[in-house]
């Protein structure tokens, strides 16, 4: 039959569909990971974004401990919220490192004097340029980043109560 | 009152389109009947009910009405009036309402003006457009209502993402919402003609201004966009091949090859399935550009209003639609693809050429979009970026921007490539000049060849003026030429812009300076500054090109409190030859601070070049009309005469 070539864009589109549909029908975690997983996190230094704390390079996260790695911002609403929940992990073991996006010292510091300081190490990223080389896209962000500094999970958005045990399982799947 | 009265005039106006939907069909089917008169009233109606309730809505945002959920949640008080105005479209619901809003009022326009068609084809058409806005009237009413109340009034609102607070691109959607809608006037020109099989060159001549239309539009608004994107997001890019992005350059891609192919059905009744079939896909790509960015199947850097939810109903509305149409094209094509004959070296030979290499490139961008989204689904996670689409893309743009060289030259029907040769030499040795210089000054591989391309298609552009009078050239031919150039101009901003840019991260003191290009950048102050609804630290930074005179430049770094939000407000320097562009940092230690200084020669005309495109658009539209209102005229008088010599 000779006209059946004018049914292959129908084709095409039908098997778009189905890809499109499938994946709208997978969890919306699974979606909206970083296509960063699985890979070593960038080189990288920065300087401290607060004087209390040191800040990091890649070197402290190829400790060999496993650790979740928090993108956030003395500016972001959503990460004050989220602080309680960095409290409870920290007090559960788990080593957490921060990233500043764009923010300055004196308000880093005035949010951990008024939020908690969970973290070990604070890197300053003040063009946001770590943050767009490991596919995050907005504050706050969490990742999970084994011990030889390769990027395990992504969170996105705050972390809430019902989080912490899915985040301390991924710790321990990631080496912990 | 006012939501109610908006929500009241969405609801009759899809009525309305049901109407002109069951009655559109029952007339094609019976022929004439008393149904028939009812479609074109029922377009216009629904226009101008569709039309109301959207200015409905712009006067809740005006008024700041905070008892409308959609009010609270994307404006305030506080915000100027002018993105108080954009704020009703800088939404999900909003600009869902917008996009529905244009294409009933292009519906209706069409059902007032077009009279060239046969009625039947007409009827068809216009219920193709009913059934498509019926969709879009569903999704607002059942599942995005714009005009949802609040149980209890919020105090105040939560502010529009201060990313849109921008002028440029408080305008961009609507800029780029008149290009996509207007595609779906293509397509159910498309859908009509297949339903009556009326593809002729009169339908290519009623579709060719809408195209055009949506093609201006979509030139302007991806043109505005880039723009938007380099001087807003502080990163000095000006194309990011992100899926936003990608979403509009589709359609542009689709309705470049539409335009092109629904000319030489015009002129010479040839192509006929493939203008039909390019019609289906131009408003497709629309479309599907819109599920990706707003399904939340894609991550991009710029995407808002993701709901997975609202992706599935804008996935059955592409299925729908996108499936039916093209399974009447698969049932209906094969009968009307008879046309014209024509030899291989001539202007349809070279326009088939460059529709096929447009739609190559199509392909590129549409799967390097969706590839990621097709590996996830077999487990792996990929991103795919300029490594892909540079060097894949560049396989297909450099032999298309070749044939846009030789094509114009062509005659219709048949030609023989020695009657050109010369003309073809001169565009040559262009490419050879471009090449040489190139090498001289030490660009790359993609640089060096878009320069050379770049230079040959500028003069090739000019060729078809050659031995003609300038003053008697139809519009639509000068259009051709102006669009053709700025492509030559917009491809050697790029190259110049990868090949030359100059890039200095300094840390410096108030003071001190640093150099970038030939230009010296001294940073004389810091200062804070506050806006409307911002604070900010900006920049005093004194500028010199050359040891020239100095210009003042105020990049800033602006802290937004609702939401709270830090944007980076660029300073740009525009030279004739290039811009020198500053970011602020912050401080780098107490006294130091970081600045980002780029120079980028001969940036502008990536963007210049983009609205010479769309000027020449507009020059061949004006035209295309202006004829046509001279042929209907002619047509008049004639038919006038005939009655006068029967009486």
């Amino acid at each position: 039959m000779k006209g059946w070539r004018f049914f292959l864009p129908l084709a095409l589109f039908a098997a778009f569909v189905g890809v499109a549909g499938y994946q709208l029908t997978q969890p919306k975690a699974e979606f909206v990971e970083s296509a960063m997983i699985g890979k070593p996190m960038p080189a990288f230094e920065m300087r401290a974004a607060s004087p209390d704390r040191p800040g990091l390079s890649l070197a402290d996260l190829k400790d060999g401990r496993p650790k979740l790695l928090n993108v956030w911002a003395s500016w972001c609403v959503p990460c004050a919220a989220e602080a309680p929940q960095l409290a409870t992990l920290q007090a559960q073991g788990a080593p957490i490192v921060g990233v500043a996006i764009r923010d300055r010292p004196e308000d880093v510091a005035a949010f951990l004097a008024r939020y908690g300081n969970p973290f070990e190490r604070i890197g300053a990223d003040d063009m946001s340029e770590l943050q767009l080389s490991i596919g995050s896209s907005g504050v706050p962000e969490t990742f999970v980043v084994d011990g030889q500094g390769v990027i395990r999970y992504q969170h996105i958005g705050d972390i809430r109560a019902e989080h912490v045990p899915l985040l301390l399982g991924k710790l321990r799947e990631a080496g912990a | 009152m006012i939501a109610e009265l908006g929500l009241a005039a969405l609801w009759l106006a899809a009525a309305l389109a049901a109407l002109q939907l069951v009655a559109g069909f029952l007339a094609v089917r019976q022929g004439e009947g008393d149904l028939a008169a009812l479609v074109r009233p029922a377009a216009v109606v629904q226009g101008i009910l569709c039309v109301f309730s959207f200015l409905m809505l712009v006067w809740l945002f005006v008024r700041t009405d905070l008892s409308v959920k959609l009010v609270a949640m994307n404006s305030h008080s506080d915000k100027p009036l002018i993105f108080k105005l954009a704020g009703s479209w800088g939404n999900h619901e909003g600009s869902m309402l917008l996009w529905v809003t244009v294409m009933s009022a292009a519906g209706a326009l069409i059902a007032f003006v077009e009279r060239r068609l046969p009625e039947r084809t007409m009827q068809a058409t216009l219920a193709a457009q009913g059934f498509v806005a019926l969709g879009f009237y569903a999704f607002l009413l059942f599942s995005s209502n714009p005009f949802e109340r609040l149980p209890v009034p919020a105090v105040e609102g939560n502010g529009l993402n201060p990313l849109l607070q921008d002028i440029g691109l408080a305008f961009h959607p609507p800029t780029l919402y008149l290009g996509y809608v207007g595609l779906s006037v293509a397509f159910s020109f498309a859908v009509g003609a297949l339903l009556t099989r009326q593809v002729t060159p009169e339908f290519a001549r009623a579709m060719r201004p809408w195209v055009l239309g949506a093609w201006i539009f979509l030139t302007v608004g991806i043109t505005a966009g880039s723009y938007w994107a380099y001087y807003e997001l502080g990163w000095g890019g000006w194309w990011f091949w992100d899926p936003v992005e990608n979403a509009s350059l589709m359609p542009w891609l689709a309705a470049t090859a539409l335009l092109h192919s629904a000319s030489v059905l015009a002129a010479r009744d040839a192509l006929r399935a493939w203008t039909i079939m390019l019609g289906v896909v131009a408003f497709s790509m629309s479309m599907i550009g819109t599920f990706l960015v707003r399904s939340g199947i894609l991550t991009s850097v710029h995407a808002f209003a993701v709901d997975p939810e609202r992706g599935s109903f804008i996935l059955a509305l592409l299925a729908i639609y996108i499936g039916g149409a093209l399974a009447v094209f698969g049932l209906r094509a094969g009968s009307v693809a008879e046309g014209e004959k024509f030899s291989a070296v001539s202007r349809e030979g070279a326009l088939v050429v460059n529709n096929v290499l447009l739609s190559a490139i199509l392909g590129v961008v549409l799967l390097g979009t969706l590839y990621p989204l097709l590996t996830e689904a077999m487990g792996v996670r990929v991103s795919v970026g300029p490594p892909y689409f540079d060097p894949v893309g560049a396989v297909f743009v450099v032999p298309m921007l070749l044939v846009m060289m030789v094509g114009p030259l062509l005659r219709w029907r048949g030609d023989r490539l020695a009657r050109i040769n010369k003309l073809a030499a001169v565009g040559f040795v262009g490419v050879l000049a471009g090449l040489l210089l190139a090498i001289l000054l030490g660009a790359g591989v993609l640089p060096t060849i878009g320069l050379a391309l770049g230079i040959g298609l500028a003069i090739a552009s000019l060729l078809p003026l050659r031995g003609r009078n300038v003053r008697r050239l139809p519009l639509a031919t000068w259009g051709m030429v102006i669009a053709h150039l700025g492509v030559a101009v917009a491809l050697l901003g790029m190259a110049s812009e990868s090949a030359f840019s100059e890039e200095k991260l300094a840390a410096v003191k108030v003071g001190e300076s640093a150099s970038v290009g030939p230009w010296q950048v001294t940073l004389a102050a810091v200062d804070p500054v506050a806006g409307p609804n911002w604070t900010a630290l900006e920049g005093v930074m004194l500028a010199s090109y050359g040891g020239g005179s100095l210009t003042e430049l105020h990049p800033q770094a602006r802290s937004f409190w609702s939401p709270p939000q830090e944007t980076t407000e660029s300073a740009l320097v525009t030279r004739w030859n290039g811009q020198l562009y500053a970011v602020l940092g912050k401080a780098a230690d107490g006294e130091r601070w970081q600045v980002r200084l780029w120079w980028k020669p001969f940036v502008t005309l990536i963007w210049y070049g983009g609205l010479m495109v769309a000027l020449g658009g507009l020059l061949a539209l004006v035209g295309r009309v202006r004829e046509d209102l001279r042929r209907r005229y002619v047509q008049r008088k004639a038919g006038e005469r005939r009655m006068d010599l029967a009486q």
